[in-house]
């Protein structure tokens, strides 16, 4: 039987009457009275020297408050990056400087060089049209494995190379390595490319910052996943303000999926601009100007081998890899190719032997960066691509090899620096094998035969690492930032609680789950708990949203907040029971003495608590608790997949029939918004396969700027989907015992839409072993016939 | 600037505009009503729509001038009377068709229009309609539920919510 309230149950969202009435307050619907508008001019070249930036002309049209250029914000801070990768000798990454607006080159097609205030938008973009501008046109650096060889044009004139970081993780000792694959019984290679994504929640990117002269006092409302982390580094790294006189504000955000955790030049300049202007001073992105400054996702290009021995198990997994930075470090993008991809390598597997190793390359290109997934994506499309086609090529079953060598004892320590602590793959391999129908997939297969179209399935496993920690671990990793997160409980004199949390949501429905696990503990209504985010003047200190980490990391911190203030309930509710503190029990709401009909509601001690009249002398007034969580390790959700596609053989058109999911979330809060967040993730997922490519031309043109021209995935791309998560092993270190569901959609599904596309291809008699994704029309006819 | 009149949720208004105004600026800005969202420059996503003489309209695609005259609806007139949700917001709630909220004004306007023309789509039928609204969250299984739903159509052998 569900339950109707509490952890489990599939409460309605509260956040939903004011998104379907038009009464959400997102950043762009926030006007502040007095403001002015800006428009960047930006980079419609890759690479050049810049030689002439004449602002004169524009200065002097209407309405134009003031015109910013490179040399404005010299002696001011650059955009910082969070994390300090060291390469495999020991030496940390290459980290050149990324300027507010472009100084003496721009490096990219989107590269903003001068920033116009002005009125109205219309006039700054007006005036942004008379300034007068050279730029000495430079080749551009597109090509990686170009990019990366001695002689190349250089990104940044001031770097050795254009390579941040040569990487490795898992076994050094190449000898060692090579032996392995040498004595192995088979070896299975793939050259892969794992396609440039552009996240694009719908929600274009804002900013507003605000100053007020009289107090000095800054407020920045934008579109973020983390508004503590973008004070912090605003303030710290980039324009050296007092964090106290700053307030950042993420209302209502219109989706992230990574691209809103970063901070962005916008917003540290219409902080700065706002004083310097002394006016409110917004931006509001067009979807345009999104293409080419939101940063973007995946754009890697591997090689990957697998050994098995003469049984069929895995004994080797090596990988190489080159890995797009784009012309500058965004805030995370250095430790997704490496912390959040080598780690991986793994996968659901009991390989022993994995090597992993990463080139990173500046490139002409947006910076890339975090996109759901972020780097887990990338690991999961090699292994498990390598995995299906080692199994085509020894004739076996591709659901009985992976079983075989699937992980089955927790805890498990990976080869590449993760210990697994716990799982069941078989167990969720079995829902996936009833849930997706497979003993009826010969009978489909015949039915669309039947009807001239090939029919595929393909089977995809993953794990993926969510709630990145502890902070000391990472620390040492190279990471800048802890990775704790942070919650208040803040109980009113009649009973209602306010929930500060670091946590921020944009589309995941915190404000309605979180409070079940409040409720649930104390056992009253969810309507009396309400949470409290997206302000850094109500909110402790956080880290935000990203990850999967939400409910593992900051919903951790919410139960240990809860729990403080349980136990000084119990104190109160002790001193009006007369009895002792130990044999006071909360359940349902009721404070009672174990034994006895003697009970207090929970109602009376919480004004108790504000009315002290009656109280314990030893107790302080007031009922409110804050707690910190950091995490012991990751938490680690896997999952199975299983997609189906029809061929046409005449056209190569790819559609998907059926996608069945069976994941292991640990235990589950909301199953209602679980499924959401799966069937979200296998929509993007689907994208990527099939439709979504971030392409440039050599010359670094970006060819899709626009949804004309990026291929979103639309209702009609896509089935229903069938989600089952009752296979559950909760975490063993957090007190929830969840994992994390925000990205794993969006993880296993890519490799399983294109191992089913092949599996159709060959069952037609077609020997195909691979297709970039995504996998268009034109590139399955193209193997088809070629 | 030229003065433009038009009737929005029911009520007359007017206001000072220029040529190049588009409907959904007039909307959001002239008239504070935000919940009209714009998420794309070249009329692909659909966050936009609303209704305009009873036809969905893209409002960022239309000047604001072409609407003088016109009987335009936006989410914000939605609702019932009462302040409750309508049969088709309802829907959504009840079916998870929304997460982070953004596209769902233009979804729901969208939906409106369908079922005025079509009182009980099929599952093929408002995929095929809701080509130009865009969503990134949902993956559209719910909305495609939901607007179902909202036809009086039972959608529970639909796997998971």
């Amino acid at each position: 039987m569900p339950k109707d309230s509490g952890i489990g149950a599939s409460s309605k969202r509260r956040e939903d009457v004011r998104f379907l009435t038009g009464a959400g307050n997102y950043t762009d619907d926030i006007n502040v009275y007095g403001q002015a508008h800006v428009y960047f001019l930006r980079s419609d070249i890759a690479h050049g020297r810049i030689t002439k930036v004449d602002t004169s002309a524009a200065e002097g049209m209407p309405g134009v408050v003031k015109v910013f250029t490179g040399k404005d914000f010299e002696g001011v801070g650059g955009m910082p990056c969070g994390w300090e990768v060291t390469d495999k000798h020991g030496a940390p990454m290459q980290e050149p400087p990324h300027p507010i607006l472009a100084q003496g080159k721009v490096r990219h097609v989107g590269d903003p060089i001068a920033a116009v205030v002005a009125d109205s938008l219309e006039q700054a973009r007006d005036a942004a049209e008379a300034i007068d501008l050279d730029i000495e046109e430079l080749p551009a650096v597109m090509n990686m494995k170009a990019a990366a060889q001695d002689g190349a044009t250089l990104v940044h004139d001031d770097l050795k190379n254009n390579i941040c970081y040569d990487w490795q993780l898992g076994e050094t000792d190449d000898a060692k390595v090579n032996e392995v694959f040498a004595n192995a019984a088979h070896v299975t290679t793939l050259d892969l490319v794992n396609n440039r994504l552009v996240a694009n929640p719908m929600e274009p990117r804002v900013a507003v910052g605000e100053y007020a002269r009289a107090t000095e006092d800054y407020t920045l409302y934008t579109t973020s996943q983390n508004p503590h982390v973008i004070r912090l580094l605003m303030c710290a790294f980039v324009l050296g303000l007092p964090e106290h006189k700053v307030r950042v504000v993420a209302p209502d955000v219109g989706g992230g999926f990574g691209t809103k955790i970063f901070h962005y030049a916008e917003e540290a300049f219409c902080t700065f601009a706002a004083k310097a202007c002394n006016r409110p001073v917004k931006w509001t992105s067009s979807r345009s100007e999104a293409f080419m400054s939101d940063a973007h996702g995946r754009d890697h290009v591997s090689k990957i081998e697998l050994a098995l021995d003469a049984d069929n198990n895995f004994v080797g997994l090596r990988t190489n890899t080159y890995a797009n930075l784009g012309a500058y470090l965004s805030t995370f993008s250095s430790s997704v190719p490496t912390w959040l991809h080598g780690t991986l390598m793994a996968g659901n597997y009991k390989t022993p032997v994995i090597q992993v190793n990463v080139k990173a390359m500046f490139t002409n290109t947006v910076p890339v960066d975090a996109y759901r997934g972020a780097g887990r994506p990338e690991a999961t499309y090699q292994l498990e691509r390598v995995v299906d086609k080692a199994a085509r090529e020894l004739g076996v079953d591709p659901i009985a090899l992976r079983r075989q060598n699937f992980v089955t004892q927790f805890p498990y320590d990976t080869p590449v620096a993760l210990t697994y602590d716990t799982g069941d793959y078989n167990g969720t391999m079995d829902k996936l094998e009833a849930a997706a129908d497979l003993t009826g997939f010969a009978a489909r297969r015949s039915a669309s035969e039947a009807n001239g179209k090939l029919r595929g399935l393909g089977i995809n496993c993953y794990i993926e690492a969510c709630g990145i920690a502890p902070s000391n671990i990472v620390g040492m990793l190279g990471a800048r930032a802890g990775l704790y997160d942070a919650a208040t409980v803040r109980v009113n004199a009649t009973g209602s609680i306010s929930v500060m949390v670091g946590a921020h949501s944009h589309g995941q429905g915190h404000e309605t789950a979180f409070p079940q696990v409040v409720a649930d503990m104390i056992g009253i209504d969810e309507s009396m708990v309400e949470i409290v985010h997206g302000d850094t003047s109500k909110i402790p200190f956080g880290m935000g949203t990203y990850g999967s980490r939400s409910l593992a990391v900051c919903g951790s911190a919410m139960v240990k907040a809860t729990e403080k203030v349980i136990d000084k309930a119990k104190k109160i509710a002790a001193h009006l029971l007369e009895a002792s503190e130990a044999d006071i029990e909360l359940k349902d709401g009721q404070f009672s003495v174990a034994g006895t009909d003697k009970s207090v509601a929970w109602g009376d001690v919480t004004l108790t608590a504000y009315v002290p009249h009656n109280y314990p002398l030893e107790v302080e007034p007031g009922l409110e608790e804050t707690a910190f969580y950091d995490p012991a390790n990751f938490t680690f959700p896997a999952g199975a997949y299983a997609c189906e596609v029809e061929v046409d053989p005449e056209t190569g058109q790819v559609s998907i029939e059926a996608f069945t999911a069976a994941d292991d979330f640990g235990n589950i809060v909301n199953p209602m918004i679980v499924d959401g967040q799966v069937h979200g993730g296998i929509g993007q997922g689907i994208g990527q396969a099939l439709l979504e490519n971030c392409a440039y031309d050599e010359n670094g043109q970006l060819l899709s700027a626009s949804f004309m021209d990026y291929a979103m995935p639309r209702a009609d791309d896509v089935p229903f989907y069938g989600v089952d998560h009752s296979s559950q092993t909760p975490c063993t270190h957090n007190p929830l015992g969840v994992k994390g569901c925000g990205e794993a959609g969006a993880i296993g599904s890519p490799p399983a839409v294109v191992n089913a596309v092949l599996d159709a291809l060959n069952s037609g008699g077609k020997a195909v072993d691979h297709i970039d994704m995504p996998v268009s029309p034109s590139r399955v006819w193209a193997a088809m016939n070629g | 600037m030229t003065q433009v009149s038009m009737t929005v949720n029911g009520k007359s208004v007017s206001g000072d505009v220029e040529g190049r105004t588009l409907l959904s600026s007039f909307l959001r800005d002239h008239l504070s009503l935000t919940g009209t969202h714009v998420g794309c420059d070249t009329a692909q996503c659909g966050a936009c729509v609303v209704h305009v003489d009873g036809e969905a309209v893209k409002s960022c695609n239309m000047l604001a001038l072409e609407a003088d005259g016109a009987d335009v609806g936006t989410i914000e007139g939605q609702a019932n009377a009462d302040g409750s949700l309508n049969v088709i917001q309802q829907a959504f709630q009840d079916h998870h068709g929304l997460q982070c909220g953004f596209c769902t004004p233009g979804m729901v306007m969208s939906a409106a229009a369908l079922l005025k023309d079509n009182p009980r789509p099929t599952e093929a039928e408002v995929r095929k309609y809701l080509e130009g609204n865009l969503c990134r969250c949902t993956g559209y299984h719910n909305i495609v539920k939901a607007i179902m739903a909202a036809s009086g159509q039972d959608v529970s052998s639909i796997a998971a919510e």
